[in-house]
């Protein structure tokens, strides 16, 4: 295909009995991009990666992945490219480490030499021969990280990977994500923990309740929610209210006391504002510009009130 | 077939590893051996050599034990790995589900097969043995031996049946046992009770030994029982089979169809459901 589109959903909706779990869902998804689906628990993201695993058929709608149904008979071989982490991940407990990944590796036709060399990238060169009814949480999703890198898919499906990982795990295990990035893998990850992903997502796809509320890059995601950013002014003491005043009735000013105020300023306003600020004079000593924080967008796509 | 390969010789390390083929040759072994023994008592003035005598208490104990051993290995298979969650994970690989179900048939037939072999092959090499080399009525023996494999798979695939139909591990347990009791215990009960009652006023032996067909395991016993002259002499069944113009074609026939069926429908129940 000429242009490098990897995934597209046209107004996908998934029904499971009365339930609607997503609704009227459209995305595309190029080549090389990282989009993070971000909702909470029920929001639909593991049933739209399950769709678009072709593990369950859309009950309206069209699903593509890599210019095929994957629900189909034919869509099977081109699972070779694909790798997936589900959410909390299930092995068989009675084989070890090595014999589940092995066993795997034969089903995507990958040699064993890939095996022990994913079995040590994700570390558990050590604990290979151990049963794995005897891993902990850590060890059974680094497992599962390690059978989602076999084959080295171009399009990697990990959903909530790092749930259970202490932070040096996660570390590691963002790491690996980025290394797979630089190769031009495709990856879409489902995540509670939106600071985590922040800065590894191309995209952002918010969720909620089986809608898509938003999409888009991080700059996209601020212009929309357009929340204020918290402007801070220093003053000589006792000066405030004088300041206060020279700056006019416009500013929504959030805080005030004896040497300092901050004020609510939304971004086409923040210039202006800082202009008339520096043409105080001395009376200011100094400034401080707190732009939104992401879990106060994603807080605001939650609430869904386009109002506030 | 290279992908089959791969799932079935899963399943049959799963069965070398929690000892149960160990335990099924243990105990198709011994049993095969203890009955040869006590029943070499009554050969003498009837026309039946110590393998054929084998063969039908063999073939009668099979009955009840293989498809016991099938439904215990089958049973869990399919709602087990939907339960566990590893089932999700397996059908994202590049395996169809019906080499799935393929698969995990071929290996757990390979594991009955390899508890046959040792089992009964093993306790054949003995009597043969101890009768100081004569291997009269062979031919049975491996008859037998060849359709308690078919009786093993017709259980599989009907325990793939159950595994597939039930959402928890726990019905699909209750259902196989009751499958076994119904296909090895009630329905031979139900009918030789109204054979009983019926005194051959209305049910002719035709009609009775269509019956019987409709049962795997009455249809193996007929099998085991009727083909060799030998073997149903001793056995005093031959009229059944014969009377009904049962040809052991017939019998096999019905029996490949108790196969077929259930692990086809398996195969399209399991390749609509949705994870």
């Amino acid at each position: 295909m000429a242009n490098k589109r990897v995934i597209s959903l046209h107004s996908v909706a998934k029904q499971y009995g009365n339930e609607t779990v997503v609704r009227d869902l459209s995305l595309s998804v190029q080549a090389g991009e990282c989009v993070v689906l971000v909702g909470h628990n029920g929001a639909g993201k593991t049933t739209l990666m399950k769709l678009m695993l072709g593990l369950t058929r859309p009950t309206s709608g069209k699903v593509e992945v890599l210019a095929g149904n994957p629900a189909l008979r034919t869509a099977v071989a081109q699972r070779k490219a694909l790798g997936y982490l589900p959410e909390s991940v299930a092995f068989y407990e009675a084989m070890t480490g090595r014999e589940v990944l092995t066993f795997y590796a034969r089903l995507k036709s990958v040699a064993n030499t890939q095996t022990e060399k994913l079995l040590q990238l994700v570390g558990l060169g050590a604990a290979a021969q151990r049963r794995v009814a005897t891993y902990s949480k850590g060890m059974r999703q680094r497992l599962g990280l390690a059978q989602a890198l076999l084959g080295e898919p171009r399009l990697l499906f990990l959903d909530e990977p790092t749930t259970g990982l202490d932070p040096s795990l996660r570390q590691d295990f963002y790491q690996l994500i980025d290394a797979m990035h630089q190769k031009g893998v495709t990856s879409l990850i489902s995540s509670h923990a939106l600071n985590e992903v922040e800065a590894r997502a191309s995209r952002f796809v918010i969720m909620k309740a089986g809608t898509m509320v938003a999409c888009g890059s991080l700059d996209e995601l601020y212009a929309q929610a357009a929340l204020p950013a918290q402007v801070r002014i220093s003053v000589t003491p006792g000066q405030t209210t004088r300041v206060a005043e020279r700056l006019g009735t416009a500013v929504n000013i959030a805080e005030l006391n004896h040497q300092s105020l901050s004020l609510w300023c939304s971004n086409g306003e923040k210039m202006p504002l800082i202009r008339r600020i520096s043409e105080l004079g001395e009376v200011v000593c100094d400034i401080q510009i707190t732009p939104p924080r992401l879990d106060e967008v994603y807080k605001y796509f939650m609430r869904g009130d386009s109002a506030s | 077939m290279r992908l089959l390969w791969v799932l079935a010789l899963k399943e049959l390390r799963d069965g070398l590893r929690n000892r149960w083929i160990a335990a099924t040759i243990l105990l198709l072994g011994a049993l095969a051996l203890v009955l040869s023994m006590l029943g070499s008592a009554p050969i003498g003035s009837v026309r039946a050599s110590a393998l054929d005598i084998s063969v039908i208490s063999l073939a009668s104990l099979s009955v009840y034990l293989i498809p016991l051993i099938a439904l215990m290995l089958s049973f869990d298979t399919l709602v087990g790995e939907f339960e566990r969650g590893t089932m999700l994970l397996l059908l994202t690989y590049p395996v169809t589900r019906g080499q799935v179900i393929l698969g995990k048939f071929m290996g757990h037939v390979m594991i009955i097969l390899v508890a046959i072999l040792a089992g009964y092959g093993g306790a054949l090499l003995i009597m043969i043995a101890v009768n100081g080399g004569s291997t009269e009525g062979w031919q049975a023996y491996l008859l037998m031996m060849l359709s308690s494999l078919l009786l093993g798979a017709i259980f599989i695939a009907l325990g793939y049946l159950v595994s597939v139909l039930v959402k928890e591990r726990a019905t699909a347990a209750g259902s196989a046992i009751g499958l076994w009791l119904v296909f090895v215990v009630l329905y031979d009960l139900l009918l030789f009770g109204a054979l009983m009652l019926d005194q051959g006023q209305m049910l002719g032996q035709q009609l009775f030994a269509m019956l019987m067909l409709v049962s795997p395991t009455d249809t193996y016993r007929i099998l085991n029982l009727s083909v060799f002259e030998g073997v149903s002499q001793a056995a005093g069944i031959a009229g059944v089979a014969s009377g009904a113009g049962m040809s052991s074609y017939l019998l096999i026939s019905v029996m490949l169809l108790w196969l077929i069926v259930p692990l086809t429908t398996t195969a399209l129940v399991f390749q609509r459901r949705e994870l």
